[in-house]
């Protein structure tokens, strides 16, 4: 009886208020859209997370096995008579800088001359059946063509080890090393498997002997990169490349962006002109890069006649794509602090040069920081200008300055993408997108770091 | 310099050596004119003008927010700007410190004299300007830094203390003299927007006054605090009146009442009745002030 007359009591309180009635009936509706839009919200971002997920289980998947190469552990015998060059000279034994040099540089030729090829197949042969030393070019073609002139430069260092026997370490041919992987389909008819069954009944003796072996690729991470000598193709030219160009964007971007950007936002009246530069920054963030790759290559090269190919016109180039994002986003940062700390400086006196450096400024650093970091990292990702101005050539050696031809990690990729000997370049492209996104990664983890150092809320 | 650090007057001097010079035939009155005895009924605030505006339009682009404003505003004295939302109240408070400069598209026609001077003046620096006329802020807007830092910007920047002892000093003494030294000398280092919204306000008056001004602007500066708060900030308004010459803009009659000594009645841009404030209170000569502090519109 008691509830009975409760439920009267709120059907009559309801039957009062109307407003009550047809709020009620909007709000399953209402509910309903909530719900809807947060599956839709949670999806998005599964769907998201998911395909992050993939990408990198791919990446990785493929490219970490590229970190890990055949290698051929020799005991390798420096045969004096096979490496028969006059003993190293003395700089002591000269009377002059330049007698000894020419002394020398005479010495370096003998060693050139010697048949290092042949001191690494002696040294293979002595883990084959005798057999073997019929075929030498194909016993020599397990080991790594690169490996002769690391011999060599291990010699020149110490000329002592002639006649000696020393355990050297070097990379098995690129063609080994995917053989061993399991990279090559082994059902494949004899004329089309780049191994002849000689060297493949070899190899597996190697296996057996534990000489060859799955070694950490130090080479992939120091080596610059080879035509001759795929196997030991590495990254190291591209990075410091890449290295440099970044260097580039970070010194000009940064600051040309902000003040650009404090210009705007605290100094510059609103007029047409302004509105103008405005209208023009946005537009040029939306400008592809090849764009800006064309125009490096008709300012900095044809212009400025700087050098094609080398990391400073790369930087300029991608220096010119990152400013605009830059600008946007410490404008955007500018505009997020509050105007009553502007009042409180301008209020007590200050100029408005003092107010932007004492107080907005650092509490804008963190917010132009993560922008400068967006701006950079997507730099260090582009490819399509750096085509243009020539950083796509064929380079084998480290830039040791911002002026030398050199190429860049992504460009590396894309090189490598390309190459004949697909087998074994699939893992190796990963493997360089691995050390891509470990900068990048780095540059972000740098970026939060720096971030929550300057980020004293109060 | 060191002068300009220390507090202007002692309490005892009646009025400013300033301006006092520059009319010396005029009778000097105390401030409070305590039982001075005149023929005239606003007798009691017939003091040296510290400001003296002429005619003050300010244009929002095209429109006319202010339309010719004729004032003074008395030495040494509280000043209240009263009206209803909207009619001009802080424009023309920032008129008195050149904040509309700030103001994108402002434009202040007139003339506005202080101490004689034409602060409009092209050879005025602004900067003085502000130093010599503090702002407080309708929210309290203390710098996300330290108390000490948000009280010594201000002497800094202009170069007020020699040493970091005369810093020191001046800080506490601001502090003090904003009644917040007791609740907050253990905690200098710790951020300003840690305070109460009372406190923060009390630090932001103590932050103008450390510049040592010789007025100070006040933009509603009790809105947004509760009344406990805002009863030590009256307090303190009615202290700092001996040594500085105080502008409040406030939307409580009350307040107004209570702290000041001169009101300004402001409508649609005008001004439309000014006196003392006893006067303005309880004898209003317009129709229109009568409505507003009765609360037939507001
Ligand atoms: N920054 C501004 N830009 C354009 N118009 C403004 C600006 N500030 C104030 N106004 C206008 O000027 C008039 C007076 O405003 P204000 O001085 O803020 O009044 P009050 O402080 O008395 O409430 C209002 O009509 C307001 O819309
Ligand atoms: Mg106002």
């Amino acid at each position: 009886m008691a509830t009975g007359t409760a439920d009267t009591t709120i059907g009559a309180a309801r039957a009062a208020s109307p407003t009550t009635q047809r709020v009620q009936a909007t709000l399953a509706r209402r509910r309903a859209a909530e719900t809807r839009f947060r599956l839709i919200g949670l999806s998005a971002v599964i769907l998201g997370i998911g395909l992050v997920a993939l990408l990198f289980a791919s990446i990785l998947s493929r490219g970490l096995p590229a970190f890990w190469q055949a290698t051929l552990t020799l005991e390798v015998y420096i045969d004096p008579e096979i490496v028969d060059v006059s003993p190293a000279p003395d700089a002591a034994a000269f009377d002059s800088q330049a007698a000894y040099e020419e002394a020398f540089l005479g010495w370096q030729t003998e060693l050139a001359r010697t048949n290092w090829g042949r001191v690494l197949r002696n040294a293979l042969l002595a883990y084959l059946p005798p057999e073997a030393a019929e075929s030498g070019r194909a016993v020599e073609g397990l080991i790594a063509s690169n490996e002769r002139f690391e011999l060599r430069a291990l010699i020149q260092e110490d000329p002592g080890l002639i006649g000696e026997t020393i355990t050297f370490q070097g990379l098995a041919d690129a063609n080994i090393d995917v053989w061993v992987k399991g990279n090559i389909d082994r059902s494949l008819p004899d004329d089309r498997l780049p191994l002849t069954s000689d060297q493949r009944a070899w190899v597996e003796i190697l296996l057996e002997q534990g000489v060859l072996t799955q070694e950490f690729a130090s080479s992939l991470l120091f080596n610059v990169d080879s035509r001759s000598s795929p196997a030991s193709a590495g990254l190291a030219g591209a990075f410091v490349g890449s290295l440099f160009m970044m260097l580039i964007v970070i010194v000009l971007s940064v600051p040309i962006g902000v003040a650009a950007a404090i210009y705007l936002e605290e100094f510059a009246p609103r007029n047409r002109f302004t509105d103008l530069i405005e209208v023009n920054i946005n537009n040029l963030a939306a400008v592809p890069s090849i764009v800006f790759g064309l125009l490096g290559a008709a300012v900095f090269i044809n212009w400025f006649r700087l050098p094609l190919s080398a990391p400073l016109v790369g930087g300029l180039v991608l220096t010119l794509m990152t400013l605009p994002t830059v600008i946007i986003a410490t404008r955007s940062t500018l505009r997020a602090i509050p105007p009553s700390i502007r009042q409180a400086a301008i209020g007590l006196g200050a100029s408005r040069v003092q107010t932007v450096a004492h107080h907005v400024l650092p509490l804008a650093v963190p917010g132009i920081l993560t922008g400068a970091i967006i701006g950079v990292a997507q730099a260090l990702g582009e490819t399509a200008p750096l085509l243009l101005i020539g950083m796509s050539a064929f380079v084998a050696q480290v830039p040791a300055s911002p002026m030398d031809a050199s190429t860049a990690l992504p460009v590396q990729i894309y090189l490598w993408q390309g190459n004949e000997l697909r087998n074994f370049f699939e893992a190796r492209t990963s493997a360089a997108i691995i050390v891509l996104l470990a900068l990048l990664l780095s540059l972000n983890t740098i970026a939060i770091i720096l971030r929550k150092r300057f980020e004293k809320r109060w | 310099m060191s002068a300009q650090a220390e507090p202007k007057q002692p309490p005892s001097s009646p009025v400013e050596t300033g301006t006092a010079m520059t009319d010396l035939t005029k009778p000097v009155v105390a401030a409070d004119g305590a039982g001075a005895p005149s023929a005239q009924p606003h007798g009691a605030n017939r003091v040296e003008p510290k400001v003296t505006t002429t005619d003050v339009k300010v244009f929002y682009g095209s429109s006319e927010a202010l339309h010719g404003i004729q004032t003074e505003i008395p030495a040494n004295q509280v000043t209240a700007l009263i009206g209803p939302s909207g009619c001009g109240k802080s424009t023309f408070l920032r008129c008195l410190n050149r904040m509309n400069d700030t103001i994108e598209g402002a434009r202040v026609t007139g003339k506005i004299l202080m101490d004689g001077e034409d602060i409009y003046d092209k050879s005025l620096d602004v900067v003085l300007l502000r130093a010599r006329v503090g702002m407080v802020f309708q929210k309290p807007n203390p710098f996300p830094k330290s108390i000490f830092e948000n009280i010594a910007y201000g002497p800094r920047i202009h170069g007020l203390a020699k040493s970091k002892g005369e810093l020191a000093d001046i800080v506490e003494r601001s502090l003090k003299r904003a009644g917040l030294w007791d609740e907050v000398k253990d905690r200098l280092k710790e951020p300003g927007t840690g305070l109460s919204g009372g406190q923060q306000q009390r630090l932001c008056i103590a932050r103008a006054i450390a510049v040592s001004p010789e007025v100070i602007l006040m933009d509603e500066p009790c809105s947004a605090l509760d009344p406990i708060a805002t009863a030590r900030i009256e307090e303190l308004i009615d202290e700092l009146r001996r040594n500085y010459t105080i502008v409040i803009v406030t939307h409580s009659m009350q307040q107004a009442a209570r702290v000041s000594q001169k009101t300004c009645f402001f409508h649609l841009g005008d001004l439309v009745e000014e006196g003392d404030t006893d006067q303005i209170f309880t004898n209003p000569r317009d129709k229109r002030t009568q409505d507003y502090i009765t609360g037939r519109f507001g």
